[in-house]
């Protein structure tokens, strides 16, 4: 029977040390909306959504009061829209009216988003795939809860160049088209390496077309009580603190798992994975960077980062695949700036550059996240970037991503606030040396060899 | 059987116990096991229960500890068991 000191423990870790589940995510299918008329599409989107998904926030928020344990967020992925108006979006404005669609639906079903206005170009682009990607400035603009990512590469295909040079234009685009909000745009759109069809977090989330018809994937979180049981045992070896975080992380996932299921059960949607990434949050105590310093580090950055975040990243893989025999998505160490106090304090001290987070990138999962940089920030910089991450997950075989912010107006030195769980930056350096010439090259780069590995 | 612990947290006082269990032998709600640690002065006490024959639902007696927990002065929580058991048994 359940003692006493476990019950505390757990409901420690709830009340003190922000454990929650981030999100009930329901990936739904919509490639049977794909109709010939962008209306009956949009009619067909909206009906399916809000028929499926219509108890998704009463269920989370019910198993969140029944067990005692937040569920943040409640979200929808859908299929990657490029692919569902294919046959019936002959202009980016007709991919926008779907955008509104999803938002509308959003708003109506109440949960905060909806991951899926995407395309997947890891060769090239279909027509259709193009106009999504060009409608995404205005489809982000003109919409709240809409969340779009486009997947440029992959370790089988390589990476489509001709469609990093866009999303260095269409970021851009997206700052512009939402300059009067801090470029807020640029936060719900992510440019992908090996995007995962099972991802529940935000802004990378899409339900794969080798998905079921519906699913449920589900997000737990607790950088806070990683942290904290590290603190109790400060100074001890390598096996100690990797055995800690292992069994930590099992803790964690086994309550996404509890959740999971339940949610499935009561919503009649299969349970699809989980994802257990240490997901921080603004919150004070809510940080990955915190469980770094406690690890050993003076700042995030200091040397050593690298290290230290892929001990980090494999104990929570480690301890999670033991409390959960479906675990998908990203799963690991989230690494974003904005959204993570102790990040935030690592680049205003001047410890954290963009260069080191690229290099963190390589052992944690994703990438460059939430990431602010100076407004006039060219188009092709930001290829560069999003080319540089794409390659690390190509040839590592991993996912990667970029979201970055060229906030326009604003330069290093200044701050920018997203609010709520977006949280603030400041704006970070970016290396001013051109790579126009290279990200100008047509075609695309090819998927790397898979032996003589050095 | 359907199982829920209960957990109330606190200052120690007079009659805490006594108020709980009057509040859940009314609602027909069992208890199956209690037991109680104080804490750098802070009473915790731990309660399993039997929620089966309850005669209201698992939301209202939740409302009703958690209201009953303000009077006293207290933390009270309701929770399935299920959490736990996930959490600490493999």
């Amino acid at each position: 029977m359940i003692n006493i000191s476990e019950v505390l423990e757990t409901n420690k870790m709830i009340l003190e040390e922000n454990l929650d589940v981030r999100t009930i995510t329901m990936g739904v299918s919509l490639l049977d909306c794909a109709k010939t008329t962008v209306a009956e599409t949009c009619r067909c989107i909206y009906e399916k959504l809000t028929s499926l998904a219509k108890d998704l926030v009463m269920t989370g928020d019910e198993i969140g009061r029944e067990f005692g344990v937040p569920v943040i967020n409640k979200r929808i992925s859908v299929t990657p829209i490029a692919i569902v108006g294919a046959s019936c979006c002959r202009r980016s404005a007709d991919f926008v009216r779907i955008a509104k669609t999803l938002d509308k639906a959003a708003k109506k079903l109440g949960v905060n988003f909806i991951g899926g206005y995407s395309a997947i170009v890891s060769k090239g682009m279909t027509k259709a795939d193009e106009l999504l990607i060009r409608s995404i400035p205005d489809a982000l603009a003109s919409t709240e809860r809409i969340c779009s990512s486009v997947n440029v590469g992959s370790t089988k295909t390589g990476i489509d160049m001709d469609a990093v040079r866009l999303m260095g234009e269409i970021v851009k685009a997206t700052a512009e088209k939402t300059a009067d909000r801090d470029s807020l745009g640029c936060a719900k759109l992510v440019v992908l390496c090996n995007a995962p069809d099972d991802n529940p977090f935000m802004a990378g989330a899409f339900h794969g077309v080798s998905e079921a018809d519906a699913v449920i994937n589900v997000g737990v979180s607790g950088p806070g009580v990683v942290n904290h049981v590290l603190k109790a045992i400060r100074g001890a070896d390598f096996e100690t603190l990797c055995e800690t975080i292992k069994r930590t992380a099992f803790k964690i996932t086994r309550v996404g798992q509890l959740v999971a299921q339940e949610a499935a059960k009561r919503l009649g949607v299969p349970f699809g994975i989980i994802d257990l990434s240490l997901a921080p949050t603004p919150a004070v105590g809510d940080s990955v960077a915190d469980i770094l310093r406690e690890i050993g580090l003076e700042h995030p950055g200091a040397p050593g980062t690298t290290a230290a975040l892929a001990l980090l990243n494999d104990q929570v893989k480690k301890g999670g695949v033991m409390a959960s025999s479906y675990v998908g998505g990203l799963s690991g160490a989230f690494i974003p700036v904005s959204e993570d106090q102790g990040m935030i304090d690592a680049v205003n001290v001047g410890a954290l550059a963009i260069e080191k987070l690229e290099a963190m990138t390589c052992v944690c999962s994703v990438g460059l996240d939430m990431i602010a940089i100076p407004g006039d920030t060219t188009a092709s910089t930001i290829s560069g970037i999003i080319a540089d991450e794409a390659a690390i997950g190509m040839v590592n075989q991993k996912t990667t991503a970029v979201r970055v912010i060229p906030v326009v107006g604003k330069t290093v030195g200044d701050t920018v606030e997203f609010g709520g769980l977006l949280g603030h930056a400041p704006v970070m350096p970016v290396n001013r040396f051109s790579c126009e010439a290279f990200v100008s090259r047509r075609g695309r780069i090819p998927a790397p060899i898979h032996s003589f590995k050095n | 059987m359907k199982k829920a612990i209960i957990t109330v947290v606190g200052k120690d006082a007079v009659g805490i116990l006594a108020k709980t269990c009057t509040y859940l032998a009314s609602e027909k709600v069992n208890i199956l096991d209690i037991s109680q640690t104080v804490v750098q002065d802070y009473f915790n006490m731990m309660m399993i229960v039997d929620y089966s024959k309850a005669a209201t639902a698992f939301d209202m007696l939740s409302a009703d500890l958690t209201r009953l927990g303000v009077e006293m002065g207290m933390k009270i929580r309701v929770q399935k068991s299920e959490i736990f058991e996930k959490m600490h048994r493999i």
